[in-house]
């Protein structure tokens, strides 16, 4: 066990590595960096989708929130480590109150949907409404659809006119994803993650055996409500400025569409994912030929219907059965299985 | 007196306008247990339908009653055929499919119509109570709900095929071994949801000015009308769009209408909260 453990974090850290060196060499570090948020926002949903089977879709609610948060934090501060924590926070704190309020009252499937729904809705329209000057959180102005531009952008801590950008914020960018997922994973093979696996698998059961799951779905609700939060904050970073899009409905239903198409249940999948739709939606926006939508679409019915366990688990899946059949002894045995079969039949 | 009379009129219009926009959607998933989140794009195209149809020549009502539900029909009828048969009792999944079938919708209406916005004028023209404007057409829309939901009545109460669709409905197995084929009901049933919808897109097209994205608008507010209604389809769909609207209403004359449709949303959740199961999950159990 102990063993695995860390053959798996060496094979993170390992393949993170190769990654971080590879890929600036092919794309521009600056397309990098919003697809490593992205991914970080996917690999949010991914955990309680797909672990703690909780189906979120407002999860474009947390993102926009911690974007929000920092974005506030950092104007009214004026430097970025304090705003970073704060943009945390703040989406977690919010998961904690909504998923205890929906977790307590026992809703599920279609109705845990409509209230995450709801609640990015509203938040939504009530961005959008900001547009006055009486909407003012300390000296930060809310802007309404125009959103905040001109915050102070990260820098290094406790220095705050040492800016971190270009090539230098991929590089952060990428460390923290990997920190994340190497987090991510210990707490899965905690105990805590394993009983998450449960509740998602049979709620009654894992309730029958004394667990406290609606507490225990509201602390998953919220650790990904943080990682969005944080994918948030780096997000406002990154394009300098943060617009009610970020709430949008379109922006909840891509990051659904990345956690489909990249495999739940996987940790990689998501990300992934999100990380191969965007770049992919990034090289289409380049030409006129075929609407954008239309193909991220056509993805998403086609991969429901033919594809609908995602990219990484069917690949997976494709491996073992073709390395299985290269192992000698795996093919003996299965040889052997068969003969027996002919021989009693 | 003239304000108290504008001010019930347009509560009305705001009931009439949102059971409209979910009756579609309510008799798809009241009848299938499919959740269509590509509702708001066949609205949508309803819309268009209207607009493409008055543009060459056709009077706007026979526009608006008859070729826009069509159009949508036979469009929902290929959607069922193609995607939605193979996914039908697995809930996230029509969800998801139908989400990026919307998208799908999307992409197709901008390369057809371009992005920018179309629209025509409305037929009725406004009148005055007192020193108050108020728009004709919102009389029409309120003639229609009230037309459709008593339609809706009549043919499911009343009628064999009404009956048929509802004992599939409660259990498709035994519906089958008295010689109904479930999939041709279902079938049937979808192409009157999407017809539905088209209607409802067309007969609200001249009030707003329709783009390939204007589907997004309607889909929310449909989908939580109709969660939050419930299982039973015209007394769910009746009392959730009654109180939404009410709510609505309330807060929009109050304070703005922002803060009118913040309070919607509002008063869903904590609906949603004290009844998980909609309203008519407690009361009204059973009837229609």
């Amino acid at each position: 066990m102990q063993d695995r453990m860390g053959k798996d974090v060496l094979m993170t850290l390992v393949v993170a590595g190769l990654l971080i060196w590879l890929l600036p060499q092919l794309v521009s570090t600056y397309t990098l960096t919003v697809l490593i948020i992205y991914g970080m926002l996917g690999f949010s949903l991914g955990l309680i989708w797909g672990f703690g089977g909780i189906l979120c879709f407002g999860q474009a609610a947390f993102f926009g929130l911690g974007a929000y948060t920092y974005a506030i934090a950092a104007i009214n501060i004026g430097e970025s480590t304090l705003p970073m924590i704060i943009a945390i926070l703040v989406p977690a704190i919010a998961a904690l109150l909504l998923g205890a309020m929906m977790f307590y009252g026992r809703l599920t499937d279609v109705y845990l949907g409509v209230i995450t729904l709801v609640v990015t809705l509203i938040l939504f329209k009530f961005i959008n409404s900001t547009a006055g000057p009486q909407y003012m959180i300390g000296t930060a102005r809310l802007g309404g659809f125009n959103g905040i531009p001109g915050f102070q952008t990260l820098n290094v801590p406790g220095d705050p006119d040492a800016y971190i950008w270009g090539d230098a914020y991929f590089y952060v960018c990428a460390v923290i994803m990997v920190l994340v997922y190497l987090l991510v994973s210990a707490l899965l093979r905690s105990s805590f993650g394993r009983i998450a696996v449960g509740i998602r698998e049979n709620e009654t059961r894992m309730s029958l055996m004394g667990y406290d799951v609606a507490a225990r779905k509201t602390i998953l609700f919220a650790i990904g409500a943080a990682i969005a939060g944080l994918a948030g904050a780096l997000f406002a970073n990154w394009g300098e400025i943060v617009t009610p899009g970020l709430f949008s409905l379109g922006q909840s239903a891509e990051i659904i569409i990345w956690c489909i198409v990249g495999g739940l249940g996987t940790r990689s999948g998501p990300i992934l994912g999100a990380a191969g739709l965007a770049y992919l939606k990034f090289a289409l926006g380049q030409q006129s030929l075929i609407d954008n939508t239309l193909i991220t679409g056509l993805i998403l019915v086609l991969f429901v219907l033919f594809l609908p366990k995602g990219l990484v688990p069917a690949i997976s899946s494709l491996w073992k059965v073709s390395f299985a059949r290269r192992s000698p002894s795996r093919v003996h045995q299965a040889r052997r299985i068969r003969n027996r079969g002919r021989a009693n039949g | 007196m003239d304000l108290s009379v504008v001010i019930l009129v347009e509560m009305l219009y705001a009931v009439a306008s949102l059971v409209l926009i979910s009756a579609g959607l309510a008799v798809v998933f009241g009848m299938m247990k499919v959740i269509n989140l590509a509702h708001g794009e066949f609205m949508m195209m309803g819309g268009y339908a209207t607009i493409t149809a008055v543009n060459l020549g056709v009077n706007v009502f026979v526009a608006m009653l008859v070729v826009a539900p069509i159009t949508v029909g036979l469009i929902g009828l290929v959607v069922e055929r193609l995607v939605i048969r193979h996914l039908y009792g697995r809930l996230v999944d029509t969800m998801l499919a139908t989400w990026g079938l919307s998208l799908f919708f999307i992409g197709v209406a901008t390369m057809i119509f371009g992005n920018t916005t179309t629209g025509i004028s409305t037929p009725i023209p406004g009148f005055s109570i007192g020193s108050y404007q108020i728009n004709g057409y919102n009389f029409f829309i309120i003639v229609v709900a009230i037309a459709l939901v008593i339609g809706m009545l009549v043919i499911l109460k009343s009628t064999r095929a009404g009956l048929i669709a509802r004992g599939t409905m409660q259990r498709s197995d035994i519906a089958a071994a008295l010689g109904y084929s479930p999939d041709r009901i279902y079938m049937a049933t979808f192409f009157c949801g999407s017809a539905l919808s088209g209607l409802a897109g067309a007969v609200l097209a001249p009030l707003v000015g329709l783009v390939p994205t204007s589907g997004g608008a309607y889909i929310a507010k449909a989908f939580i009308t109709v969660i939050a209604g419930g299982p039973s389809l015209v007394a769910g769909l009746l009392s959730s769009a009654g109180l939404f609207g009410l709510v609505n209403q309330i807060f929009t004359f109050a304070i703005s209408p922002v803060i009118g449709e913040v309070a919607l949303l509002v008063s869903a959740v904590i609906l949603l909260r004290l009844l998980p199961q909609g309203v008519t999950g407690k009361f009204f159990k059973g009837k229609l």
